[in-house]
């Protein structure tokens, strides 16, 4: 079935191009041998439907207009030859491997199946890529989550959504959206636009949305021309110039040693025989409940002294843990297991 | 299937200009050119030899004809340029270059930036929708560190690093040859043969202290192959590993979506339920501590006791550090 579809689009293609005239569906019909095998008028418009979708997706100009002002309900098409060929570009053999590299990147189909086309088409300009300067370097992006790919159609075409999100405390809310554009960082996808119903910015992370993205009509808004998509995703950390001073063993806590301002070590008097010795080590807070977890994920190895709300907030997690996992010799199974079910 | 067919409708448009400014070019150099093998090359051609203009009369049709082993090409004129790039395909390599250019120490931003001025000029409108997908692989490795970890996989050299492993609370020295550099989300891996462990190992970037390009040369040995670009290759589950069930408080959520998990359910009140599995045993009760009561673990009782035994532990150190003041010397 594929050589005979790509035989008919490349006809259709050469039908379209080689037209001064518009040409009527019923003429596209005739001029394309594929088509006139079709058995009846409903299946040639399907497939002549189909085929005018893959054209405009490769990016042929596919224009339409009046055969002639006699009947002028008729539509003609063509193809835009001004607008058909790629512009003569000159490309090094080392600029095309970064483009190769660039097209490498997708993971995923959406935009993978064209980066590649993209480079089948830059290798009719002939050139010979040079692969020896990008030895060992293979960035990959992926996009796991399903909705991917419904948003960054709508992103791409201006067409604003409706899809229901999960906040990151449960709450399920539905939202409707003119997305500006797909950002991810921290390894997370976020889709960053208008919130139609808040009339304000707002970020959501796609694998928080739930179920199926329904689309508007393209085109329906403008996006700002000085997005900074990454900065609408989180508020930036504001960082806590204050000294933090903690209490380390000997030995341990590595990660906040190799961020440490200074570290002491500890008296040697503290070392009687069966005692542990401590350090004491010295670095910014930076952002309170971040560095709160890292002392805790030590557990007794580390202990937060001052500022005083550095240590409340490390014991707040420690006492949190502990309650969470109340004493007795077995813990028991979790009965909630028993009324889960039928995630998402 | 329709994505094969437009990605075969693409070659042949590009490769009739190419084929039509190389008359008598060897079968085998248009073949290499694009990728495909000689059959494909021919049955390619055989089907633009069927193809023409309105009529299909033979003269109508291109000519190509391939049988001295060289291919001459004739009568296409309509199709005698390179076809534009359409929308997504704009948009797929100019938000990936810029993904490239994104990222610190990776590549030489001259290029770069002359290659994002060239395309973005060829792709005309279709450029204006580049800026719908951003991504920031740039992640927290360090820019010196991505730089001489990627000189040391383009020169084979040896690298020698120092690297932090936050689950045994140590940092280790090694010696690695390097096979390449990769990352998953944003984060950014050296792999390579490790002396030390003799064996092929993925290291952190973010989590390498150190690293010395050293003088040495650094091919790693022949059995040394870098596991399958897919991410999941990366981190094969090994049926050592400790499998483990927790709960997650609503807040805790996140730890669903950024560590791979084996199964989820949802639980009442938008708490989940997690399986997952770890080669580390002291790195779920350092995430519970983390997480101050956001993940119960489940099963097995011997890693809660744990978390308990830890957290217990952890409280009384402060209790202590009330009465024992001589631990803190004056500043």
């Amino acid at each position: 079935m594929a050589p005979q579809r790509t035989e008919r689009l490349l006809n259709l293609v050469i039908a379209l191009v080689a037209t001064k005239l518009w040409l009527t569906k019923e003429q596209i019909r005739r001029a394309v041998p594929q088509y006139d095998d079709c058995e009846s008028a409903e299946a040639f418009d399907r497939m002549f439907e189909r085929d005018k979708e893959d054209l405009r997706e490769l990016g042929v100009p596919l224009v339409t207009g009046s055969p002639s002002a006699l009947f002028d309900d008729e539509q003609g098409y063509r193809i835009d030859r001004d607008a058909y060929p790629l512009p003569e570009i000159a490309f090094t053999g080392q600029e095309l491997a970064v483009l190769g590299l660039a097209s490498r990147v997708w993971q995923q189909a959406s935009l993978a199946g064209p980066a590649a086309r993209a480079m089948t088409k830059l290798s009719a300009l002939g050139v010979e890529v040079d692969t020896e300067s990008l030895v060992g370097v293979e960035p990959r992006v992926r996009a796991a989550e399903p909705t991917f790919d419904p948003m960054y159609a709508a992103t791409r075409d201006r067409a604003p959504v409706r899809f229901r999100y999960r906040k990151p405390d449960g709450e399920v809310t539905d939202r409707r959206l003119e997305p500006w554009a797909l950002t991810s960082t921290g390894g997370h996808w976020y889709v960053v636009g208008r919130d139609v119903d808040r009339g304000a910015p707002r970020a959501f992370r796609l694998s928080r949305v739930q179920g199926a993205v329904r689309a508007g009509r393209p085109g329906g808004y403008e996006v700002p021309a000085d997005l900074d998509a990454a900065a609408l995703v989180g508020p930036p950390v504001i960082a806590d110039a204050r000294t933090a001073v903690l209490r380390v063993r000997a030995g341990r806590g590595t990660a906040l040693r190799l961020q440490a301002g200074s570290v002491i070590p500890g008296p040697a008097t503290a070392t009687a025989p069966g005692q542990t010795e401590w350090d004491r080590v010295e670095l910014p807070v930076g952002d309170l409940w971040a560095l709160a977890e890292q002392i805790a994920s030590h557990g007794p190895d580390v202990i937060a002294l001052e500022p005083q709300d550095l240590q409340a907030a490390t014991l707040k997690l420690l006492e949190g843990a502990a309650a969470a996992h109340p004493g007795g010799p077995a813990s028991p199974a979790s009965p909630a297991r028993a009324v889960g079910g039928g995630a998402g | 299937m329709s994505v094969s067919a437009t990605a075969r409708l693409s070659r042949l448009l590009a490769m009739v200009p190419w084929l039509l400014q190389r008359q008598g070019v060897p079968l085998a150099e248009a073949a290499r050119h694009f990728r495909i093998t000689e059959d494909q090359l021919v049955k390619d051609l055989e089907l633009l030899f069927v193809c023409g203009t309105p009529g299909h009369f033979p003269d109508d049709l291109i000519d190509a004809s391939w049988d001295s082993g060289r291919v001459f090409l004739g009568n296409a004129e309509p199709i005698s340029r390179p076809l534009r790039l359409g929308v997504d395909e704009a948009v797929a390599l100019l938000a990936g270059l810029r993904t490239l250019a994104d990222v610190p120490g990776l590549h030489d931003r001259d290029v770069l930036e002359a290659v994002l001025g060239k395309l973005s000029a060829a792709a005309g409108d279709a450029a204006s929708r580049a800026g719908a997908v951003r991504v920031d692989l740039s992640g927290g490795a360090q820019e010196p560190t991505l730089a001489a970890a990627r000189d040391a996989v383009r020169r084979r050299r040896r690298a020698r690093l120092r690297d932090l492993v936050p689950s045994r609370d140590e940092t280790t020295d090694r010696d690695v040859d390097p096979i390449r550099v990769a990352n998953v989300g944003d984060r950014w891996y050296l792999e390579g043969w490790c002396h030390r462990a003799e064996a092929v190992r993925l290291f952190r970037l973010d989590r390498v202290v150190s690293i010395e390009v050293l003088d040495v040369d650094g091919t790693p040995p022949a059995e040394a192959v870098a596991r399958d670009g897919d991410d999941d290759a990366l981190f094969s589950p090994s049926p050592d590993d400790l499998v483990v069930t927790v709960d997650l408080e609503p807040a805790a959520r996140w730890v669903a979506e950024y560590y791979p998990v084996d199964e989820v359910d949802e639980l009442p009140g938008g708490r989940l339920w997690v399986r997952l599995r770890t080669a580390s045993p002291d790195w779920l009760p350092r995430l519970a501590l983390r997480l101050g009561g956001g993940l119960t673990v489940v099963s097995p009782p011997e890693v809660a006791a744990r978390v308990r035994a830890l957290a217990e532990r952890a409280l009384a150190g402060y209790d202590a550090a009330d009465a024992a003041v001589d631990v803190t010397p004056l500043a």
